[in-house]
């Protein structure tokens, strides 16, 4: 396929990369908070604080841009939930992924206009961005305004449950971000998809 | 039918319940009688008010007048302190009696403590001795000597032990930083023993974050007092300089809070669901000290499992080319 695709408009990959970079500023800190220690630190607690906080706040802020950027442009689309034989488009997916590939057989679902990701890839963006990022930000910001949180709940403090999802959705989603780098890496060429992601041409 | 008859089985079963509990809970609602509370009603009757009445055999008038507001006693605290068996002339003078009070009684020296607690053996738990020591090498005792007493801290009339028996560490830090409070927010206390202008303790802590939750959370005396690992309160307040500073020391899993706030309830270090410093978690969650064993456990395998099947994947795919 020579024709080449404008899929990644300004707005998506300004977003993008803002929010992988914050992504991972935010994993860092969030890390070190987490596993602070009296003896060794990457990052002073409080900075590590401040920083965590700040990013929290800045990633909210651009997660609006990529909602605000789905709801009013045709990028939504991509995102759009669901036709019949979505299961068994998946199950074609992760046959091509787990076997396919390995014998060189043709990728099922070739990128067009009308269709960005394959099936994996639209459940796992869904997923992480309607899903378990906004999971995130409100854990996030409930733990930055804690007077917001319901004290208790049968006993256990109701911040101890929230700092709970806060780290459970952090770390599926750090999962989530090393099996999509990876697989973004299966392209044309190991660097095509990032070089899409940058000048926006696929 | 079957249902019916199981949901009227459940049914009395729980209003049972409900009347035994409540018919058990019923003598501690019932009023305790204390020995001396006639004797002390006396003294309550004028220190118990804002206002007293006594008769002026001069003018042969009843005269009412309004009580020094430092010199009024809450009698409810009162019959729930520690001495709450004594009888006011227990520790003043029995002079007191009489009214007008005898200008010379003021001069009366006071208790200490240590008049009463030193060396005896019944409240050896309490390690009076050590407490002593530490508190007179604390700021308060070396930088105003004599003038700063235990009852400085320790209301005569209301000072109730709270972290030893109290389960509501809530509470506890409350009691216990409204202790300090009393100086430290209270300019008229403060300036009985100093003629600085006191520091207010919210500028002087603004490097905190989340102020209000950790004064809430956490008591003065975890980052100002010498940790003493024999006491369960340790006394030696000491200067500004060797204050806890750092994030890290509560922050972490081996968090001081552990030696300290938490001292009674560390028995164990995990408990049934796997937290560490499980003690913290009923009513706090400490960012560093809360860490679960089994998240711990589970979090290093899921993620030790995508990075072997990434790489095996892309091993595949690099021979395969
Ligand atoms: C008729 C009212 C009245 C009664 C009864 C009374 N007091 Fe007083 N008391 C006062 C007043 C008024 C003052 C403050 C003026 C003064 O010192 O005389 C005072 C002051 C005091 C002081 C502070 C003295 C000082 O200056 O530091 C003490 C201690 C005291 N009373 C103890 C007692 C005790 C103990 C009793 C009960 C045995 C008692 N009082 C009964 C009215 C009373
Ligand atoms: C455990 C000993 C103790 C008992 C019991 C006690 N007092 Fe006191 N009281 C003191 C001490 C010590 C002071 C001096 C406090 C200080 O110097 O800060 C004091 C001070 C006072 C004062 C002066 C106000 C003040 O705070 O300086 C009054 C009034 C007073 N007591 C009344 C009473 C009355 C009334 C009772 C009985 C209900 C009573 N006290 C029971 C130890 C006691
Ligand atoms: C006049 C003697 C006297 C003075 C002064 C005195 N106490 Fe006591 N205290 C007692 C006695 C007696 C008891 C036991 C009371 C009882 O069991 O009802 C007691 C009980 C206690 C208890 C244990 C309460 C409990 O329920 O086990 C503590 C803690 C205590 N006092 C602390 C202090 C402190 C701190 C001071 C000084 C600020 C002080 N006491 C001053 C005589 C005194
Ligand atoms: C700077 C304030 C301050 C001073 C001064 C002070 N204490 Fe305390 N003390 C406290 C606080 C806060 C507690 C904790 C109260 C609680 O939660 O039970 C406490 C607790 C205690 C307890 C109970 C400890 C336990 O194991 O339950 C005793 C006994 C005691 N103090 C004795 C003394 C004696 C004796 C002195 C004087 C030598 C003194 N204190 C001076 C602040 C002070
Ligand atoms: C998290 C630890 C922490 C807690 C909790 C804490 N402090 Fe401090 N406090 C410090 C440190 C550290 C300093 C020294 C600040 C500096 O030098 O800038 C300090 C300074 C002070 C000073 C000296 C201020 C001055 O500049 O002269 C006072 C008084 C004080 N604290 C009282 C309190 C009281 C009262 C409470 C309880 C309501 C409290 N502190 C709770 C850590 C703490
Ligand atoms: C009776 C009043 C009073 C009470 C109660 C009190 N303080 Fe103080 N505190 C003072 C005064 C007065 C000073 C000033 C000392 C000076 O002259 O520099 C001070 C100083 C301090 C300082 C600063 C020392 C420095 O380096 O400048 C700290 C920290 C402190 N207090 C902590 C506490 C804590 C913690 C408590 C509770 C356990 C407490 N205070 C209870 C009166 C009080
Ligand atoms: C004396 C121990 C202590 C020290 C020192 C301390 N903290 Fe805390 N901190 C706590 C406790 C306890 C809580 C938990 C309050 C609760 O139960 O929710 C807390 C909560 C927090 C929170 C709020 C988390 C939430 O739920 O929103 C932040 C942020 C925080 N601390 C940051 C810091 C930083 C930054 C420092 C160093 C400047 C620091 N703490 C020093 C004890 C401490
Ligand atoms: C270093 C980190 C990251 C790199 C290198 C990276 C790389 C890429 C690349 C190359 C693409 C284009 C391929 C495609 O469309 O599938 C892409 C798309 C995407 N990435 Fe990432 N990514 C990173 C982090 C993240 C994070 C942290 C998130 C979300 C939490 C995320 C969410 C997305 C989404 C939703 C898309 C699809 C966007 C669209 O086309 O509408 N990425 N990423």
């Amino acid at each position: 396929m020579e024709q080449r695709l404008y899929l990644y408009p300004v707005w998506l990959r300004i977003w993008h990369w803002i929010n992988a970079v914050l992504f991972l500023l935010l994993l860092f800190t969030g890390l070190s908070l987490q596993y602070s220690s009296v003896e060794f630190s990457f990052i002073d607690f409080d900075l590590a604080v401040t920083m965590h906080n700040v990013s929290g706040i800045i990633i909210t802020i651009a997660y609006f841009m990529f909602l605000f950027g789905n709801m009013f442009t045709s990028n939504g689309r991509f995102y759009k939930a669901k036709r019949k034989g979505y299961i068994s488009d998946l199950i074609v997916q992760i046959k091509y992924y787990t076997y396919g590939i390995f014998i060189h057989q043709k990728t099922p679902f070739p990128v067009t206009e009308n269709r960005k990701f394959n099936p994996l890839q639209k459940l796992s963006y869904v997923a992480s961005m309607y899903f378990l990022l906004p999971i995130l930000i409100l854990s996030g910001f409930a733990l930055i305004f804690p007077e917001i949180i319901i004290k208790n709940v049968f006993g256990v403090s109701g911040i101890h449950l929230t700092g709970l999802v806060h780290i459970i959705s952090g770390f599926s989603l750090s999962i989530f971000l090393f099996i999509h780098v990876y697989f973004c890496t299966i392209g044309k060429t190991p660097l095509a998809n990032f070089k899409s992601m940058i000048n926006g041409w696929h | 039918m079957t249902g019916f008859i199981a949901k009227s089985t459940i049914i009395g079963v729980m209003s049972l319940w409900m009347i035994v509990s409540a018919t058990a809970s019923n003598p501690e609602e019932d009023e305790i009688v204390f020995e001396n509370a006639g004797f002390n009603h006396k003294c309550f009757n004028c220190h118990g008010q804002k206002t007293y009445h006594y008769f002026n055999q001069s003018t042969e008038k009843e005269v009412k007048d309004r009580m020094n507001p430092y010199f009024v006693i809450d009698s409810v605290a009162f019959y729930q302190s520690n001495h709450r068996n004594f009888m006011c002339t227990d520790c003043h003078s029995s002079d007191y009696e009489n009214f007008p009070h005898n200008g010379e009684l003021r001069m009366e020296p006071q208790f200490t403590c240590m008049d009463c607690h030193g060396g005896d053996p019944t409240f050896a738990q309490y390690q009076f001795e050590r407490i002593e020591e530490e508190f007179q090498q604390s700021v308060h005792s070396t930088k105003h000597s004599n003038d700063f007493t235990c009852w400085m801290c320790h209301n005569p009339h209301t000072y109730k032990i709270n972290a030893r028996n109290n389960l509501n560490i809530n509470e506890v830090i409350i009691y216990d930083n409204n202790i300090c409070l009393s100086c430290h927010a209270d300019i008229n206390k403060y300036q009985l023993l100093s003629d600085q202008t006191n520091p207010n303790v919210l500028v002087t802590h603004d490097w905190l974050p989340n102020q209000a939750l950790h004064f809430s959370k956490v008591r003065c005396i975890e980052c100002h007092t010498e940790i003493d690992k024999e006491m369960l309160i340790a006394h030696k307040v000491q200067v500004k300089e060797k204050a806890v500073k750092r994030c890290v020391e509560c922050h972490s899993q081996n968090s001081l809070l552990m030696a300290t706030l938490y001292k009674f309830q560390t028995v164990e270090k995990r408990n049934k669901l796997g937290f560490f410093n499980a003690a913290i978690l009923s009513d706090h969650y400490i960012i560093g000290a809360n860490r679960n064993y089994y998240l711990n456990v589970a979090s290093l395998i899921i993620f030790g499992l995508t990075l072997l099947g990434i790489t095996i994947h892309a091993i595949i795919r690099i021979m395969s080319k």
